[in-house]
């Protein structure tokens, strides 16, 4: 039907209206019904638009809603675009983010802020759809802006504390360098395509029409832009700080969905990044060590919620990782699972954190399993399947990403294999160490938090449950076959097909290494881990300090900068030129305004003799030269 | 012609002297004077050239000149009557704070 997807994507809006205008004064009721009952509605118009495109039998449906401008001969028009791509993002999007604002009831609870946070989130949700079904680079890139300016708003929600604040604009600085990239890259695009829709792009790239090395500088500016959304190297800074966010929110913005938009990005624009084999390396190369360095800095980690940011970051890498192989369809795939079990895992973190009051580190916790069991079953679920143990969802994704990382025809080598599994390993590693601290053992909590330990309620649980239904099913899906005729598999190098039931062995085995290997170091409290750690105690540090990049970047990037900006442009160019030229204006201006005060002198004289030099001067003048 | 030149020459004596009495004299009612000697000065100027030309329409102008004159002359001397009820002395130094 006509204004399906206008209708999809509107609906958040509006409720980010209703919620944001005066969801405050009609009271809780109403926010709960606006904030929580718009997704679910966003989520059914969502499912019947993909009946619709499937009785099109995947079709691609375009729906024009206006022209925003007509400049000559290019028109640039607001338009959504439904193929079997964004109905799985828009529904990873409708689904998941609609659970999470059914859980986001219990868990904001009493908060002064609570329409307020509803309103965001909605407003999350329109930016979210507007960015996945955008035809035209253009759109996606108002909503790619719109979830930066939401998931600022979101991280700096508590904005009263300093800290959290400061996370909101460091996130929302790091995806401007992010950003601009973008931005040439899209201009790049549109002077030699003529056009910003990117089923056109894809296909004029795909023709040939474009210089190889043009669509190679073009692909590694929108994924420079990529990098700062999705937090890879060198841009992933941002999202361990995100963090400060209510756990919901990271949930939703900083794991399932926002941070895929570089992964989608990415997938979209296959056709470009086909042609552009140098820059699908830089992918691939980016995505595995991110993956890896991440992986190792979340073994470390004691915030629980800074360990599941790492973990986001290492899977993003995974995801970019199969997008660098050529396999795009793997990577959505690894997409939408994650979705699934990175959402239970942040959700039930917020679940622990909701039951010990407030309490993040993980050092002070332990042996909760018996006192919140659907917490923890649903945690435990969603960290076997994080760690690829079959036949849960991550399995499956994960598998096929390490397969294809070496034997795809498209740039799969066996060093990002080696680095890919032994990111498997730390994976399951660090899930299981989180799980074995948070749950097992003996506790560690503080005897004023642990008497008060209490199960959330119903709408919190329930949407763990889901979630964990989700995080063992969702890899039964088949999705790369699915998503086959938009995005192609590569080509495999290997004749022998049982290298495949090998790697998938292997996969497996690394993957219950790291359970036990987690088991053996994490009892007790994870002494027997801080034992060994002491043997290496510069590089607990190293990952600790999280390899120093933040560190690094305030020496080589921001006292620069801040030195230029205080010498340059605060004292020079403000103080000096444009306060100076002013001041100085204004001072000639008293210092004239005084020498002529003094000629008014009220002397009658003084006045008729002047009368008299001015006449005799304009006589004299007359005389010599008219 | 030369009438006409000794009447200019003349015309201009009276005005240099109305000037140089208004620039050196402290008295306000001299000054006064002086101020109508300048204008009687450039009058004649106005009248000889009014003749050299046969232009009628500047003696008609001459007239207005004097009726402003005389209009002019009936503010300043209330004026001066005015300043030196005030201040005792016809001396414009002393209204010196009188500036705007």
């Amino acid at each position: 039907m006509d204004g399906m997807l206008t209708l999809l994507v509107l609906l958040p809006l509006a409720g980010f209206l209703l919620n944001g205008l005066v969801g405050r004064r009609l009271g809780t009721g109403f926010v709960n019904a606006v904030g929580v009952g718009i997704p679910f509605l966003a989520f059914g118009v969502a499912l019947w638009a993909w009946r619709t495109l499937e009785a099109g039998d995947g079709a691609p449906i375009v729906e024009t809603v206006f022209t925003w401008a007509v400049i000559g001969e290019y028109t640039f028009e607001i338009s959504f675009y439904l193929d079997r791509l964004s109905a799985v993002m828009a529904l990873i999007v409708t689904g998941v983010g609609a659970l999470i604002h059914l859980y986001s009831i219990g868990y904001m609870k009493g908060d002064e802020g609570y329409a307020r946070y509803f309103a965001y989130l909605n407003l999350f949700l329109f930016f979210m759809l507007l960015l996945v079904l955008g035809r035209s680079l253009l759109v996606l890139f108002v909503g790619w802006e719109g979830v930066g300016l939401a998931s600022y708003l979101l991280i700096g929600f508590w904005f009263q504390d300093a800290a959290k604040a400061r996370a909101g604009r460091k996130a929302f600085i790091t995806n401007r360098v992010g950003d601009a990239a973008f931005l040439l890259g899209m201009f790049l695009i549109f002077t030699f395509v003529g056009t910003l829709e990117m089923d056109r792009i894809n296909e004029a790239v795909g023709a040939g029409l474009i210089p190889v090395g043009v669509a190679t500088a073009a692909a590694i500016l929108l994924f420079i832009g990529a990098t700062g959304k999705s937090a890879q190297i060198p841009l992933h800074v941002w999202l361990p700080d995100a963090m400060a966010g209510p756990t919901p929110v990271s949930a939703l913005i900083h794991a399932a969905t926002m941070v895929t938009a570089g992964v989608y990005l990415v997938a979209r624009l296959s056709g470009v990044y086909l042609e552009a084999p140098a820059a699908s390396t830089l992918i691939a190369v980016i995505g595995v060590l991110t993956a890896f360095f991440a992986a190792t800095i979340a073994l470390v980690q004691t915030d629980i919620k800074k360990v599941l940011a790492y973990s986001t970051i290492s899977q993003l890498g995974f995801m970019f990782l199969a997008l660098g192989v050529g396999a795009y369809g793997v990577a959505v795939f690894h997409l939408f699972t994650h979705a699934f079990f990175k959402a239970a895992l942040f959700l039930g973190a917020g679940s622990v954190i909701h039951a010990l009051n407030g309490e993040q580190d993980i050092r002070r916790m332990g042996g909760l399993a018996r006192q919140i069991p659907w917490t923890f079953g649903t945690f435990a679920v969603a960290t076997v399947a994080i760690a690829g143990l079959p036949p849960l969802a991550g399995f499956f994704s994960k598998d096929a990403i390490l397969w294809y990382s070496v034997a795809s025809g498209q740039g799969g080598t066996v060093w990002l294999w080696v680095l890919g599994s032994i990111t498997a390993f730390l994976t399951a590693l660090y899930m299981f160490r989180l799980l074995w601290l948070v749950f097992f053992g003996r506790s560690r909590m503080e005897p004023e938090t642990e008497r008060h330990v209490h199960e959330s309620p119903v709408t919190m649980t329930g949407v763990l449950v889901v979630l964990a239904v989700f995080s063992v099913i969702a890899g039964w899906f088949a999705l790369p076959q699915y998503l086959a005729p938009l995005l192609g598999t590569p080509e495999v190098r290997f004749a022998w097909g049982g290298w495949h039931l090998l790697q998938v062995i292997f996969a497996v085995l690394v993957a219950l290494l790291g359970l036990v290997a987690a088991a053996r170091l994490y009892r007790d409290g994870g002494r027997p881990a801080d034992e060994l750690w002491q043997r290496f105690r510069g590089l607990e540090r190293v990952l600790a300090g999280k390899y120093f990049v933040d560190e690094l970047y305030d020496r080589a990037l921001q006292r620069p900068w801040r030195w230029v900006s205080d010498r340059v442009f605060l004292r020079l160019g403000d103080r000096l030129l444009i306060d100076g030229s002013l001041h100085g204006l204004a001072a000639l201006a008293r210092w004239s305004a005084a020498a002529f005060a003094r000629v008014q002198s009220g002397s009658l004289h003084w006045y008729a003799w002047m009368t008299l030099f001015g006449l005799v001067a304009v006589l004299i003048w007359v005389w010599r030269y008219v | 012609m030369s009438d006409a030149n000794l009447l200019l020459a003349v015309s201009a004596m009276l005005f240099t002297l109305g000037l140089v009495g208004v620039v050196v004299r402290r008295n306000l009612l001299v000054m006064l004077m002086f101020l109508e000697l300048m204008l009687n000065g450039v009058l004649l100027s106005l009248a000889v050239f009014t003749f050299l030309l046969g232009a009628e329409a500047g003696a008609v102008l001459m007239f207005l000149v004097f009726v402003v004159a005389a209009a002019e002359i009936a503010i300043a001397v209330p004026i001066v009557l005015l300043l030196v009820r005030a201040g005792r002395t016809l001396d414009p130094g002393s209204y010196a704070g009188l500036k705007g």
